[in-house]
């Protein structure tokens, strides 16, 4: 594949080291040229000094017969704008990373499904060290599908219960169950949910408040 | 017309008291406090200090009740940026975006925003002040 990374700061810089190393053709773009110069000595000049915010750089670089571009640079508005000139040449596949994560919902209305957040990502690291969130957000799926990890308490009203029992909301599927002594096993409609197995659920993003419901239950514990 | 102006400087600044003069509801917002002494004596608007590429920010000043939104700070991408939150997220009905750049200001008008570019504004009314294209005033 022919992969346009646009920024050479430490992302973009590792993010291309990969790629050469997986065979890709790779091309990085960076504005500063004292960086740049550093990145081609290190990358035997798989590097174009200028600003990939400029629609004329990325026809230089070649943005027409790119398979994929990648918008890594440290500032989000770049970042979007990239992505969009990149489209606008036919560049299909484009990668966007994020810095703010509340930016994620304009990046997916303009249509750039596929953004990487490093912020989002150590919050869902500390959410998933922190025992007391039950739902742990896991990968953000496309169309605002997301696959979650959730814990069944003592007290949540399916323990006991058969998965077929347990009626969840639309386009929400229990995709596996992992028990306490960390087996992970697929669910069938008569596998049974007990408590402290690590449920890994495919589920829509508006849902949660649902499924928290159904599956941790009222804070009180009640059957509901 | 109640209008959002992002970018306090010598455009934004006019343009605001312009609007303000004209009997509009304005709110300028820029994130250095000092580029509000370029709005003339006489403004009535609200000064806001912030970041117009921030949704929350953008909430604390209303965007949701906005009848317009122009963008005018330095940096095109900013501009763009903020436009399009206007536009996609908070459905501003006018959303004006200067670009400086002409050849991403005639992508970005493509993908549906009203631009201008004052670089080809400016280079146009050059080429013709010299060459006497354009009747003189």
């Amino acid at each position: 594949m022919y992969i346009l990374v646009c920024g050479g700061g430490k992302v973009g810089f590792y993010l291309a080291q990969e790629l050469l190393n997986a065979n890709h053709e790779v091309l990085v773009i960076e504005r500063d040229p004292g960086r740049a110069g550093q990145i081609a000595e290190e990358l035997s000049s798989n590097v174009v000094h200028g600003d990939s915010c400029e629609a004329t750089t990325l026809d230089l670089a070649g943005v027409a017969r790119a398979d994929l571009i990648c918008a890594v640079t440290g500032d989000d508005e770049d970042n979007l704008v990239i992505c969009e000139i990149a489209r606008r040449r036919g560049v299909v596949r484009t990668i966007a990373r994020i810095n703010n994560p509340k930016n994620e919902e304009l990046f997916k209305k303009r249509g750039i499904e596929t953004t990487i957040s490093a912020t989002q990502a150590v919050l869902a690291q500390i959410e998933q060290e922190l025992p007391t969130h039950e739902i742990i957000p896991l990968l953000q799926l496309h169309s605002g599908l997301e696959l979650i990890e959730i814990r069944i308490p003592d007290t949540s009203p399916v323990v006991g219960r058969s998965v077929r029992e347990v009626l969840l909301p639309a386009e929400s599927m229990i995709s596996l169950i992992v028990d306490p002594g960390g087996v992970p096993r697929m669910p069938s409609g008569d596998t049974r949910l007990n408590a402290g197995d690590a449920l890994v659920v495919v589920t829509r993003n508006e849902s949660l408040p649902v499924l928290r419901e159904l599956l941790i239950g009222s804070t009180h514990g009640l059957d509901t | 017309m109640n209008v959002i102006i992002m970018g306090c400087g010598r455009v934004g600044a006019r343009v605001a008291g312009m609007l303000d003069a004209a009997g509009h509801q304005v709110t300028i917002l820029d994130t250095n406090p000092a580029a509000f002494r370029r709005l003339p004596e006489s403004f009535h608007g609200r000064r806001e200090i912030g970041n117009g590429m921030d949704g929350p920010a953008l909430e604390k000043i209303g965007i949701e009740q906005a009848d317009a939104f122009m963008a005018v700070t330095q940096g095109d991408n900013r501009n763009y940026f903020a436009s399009q939150m206007a536009r996609e997220v908070y459905h501003v009905k006018r959303v004006i975006c200067r670009i400086y750049d002409p050849v991403r200001e005639q992508i970005f008008h493509e993908l549906g925003l009203e631009t201008f570019s004052p670089t080809s504004i400016g280079a146009q009314i050059m080429f013709d002040m010299l060459l006497g294209q354009q009747e003189a005033k």
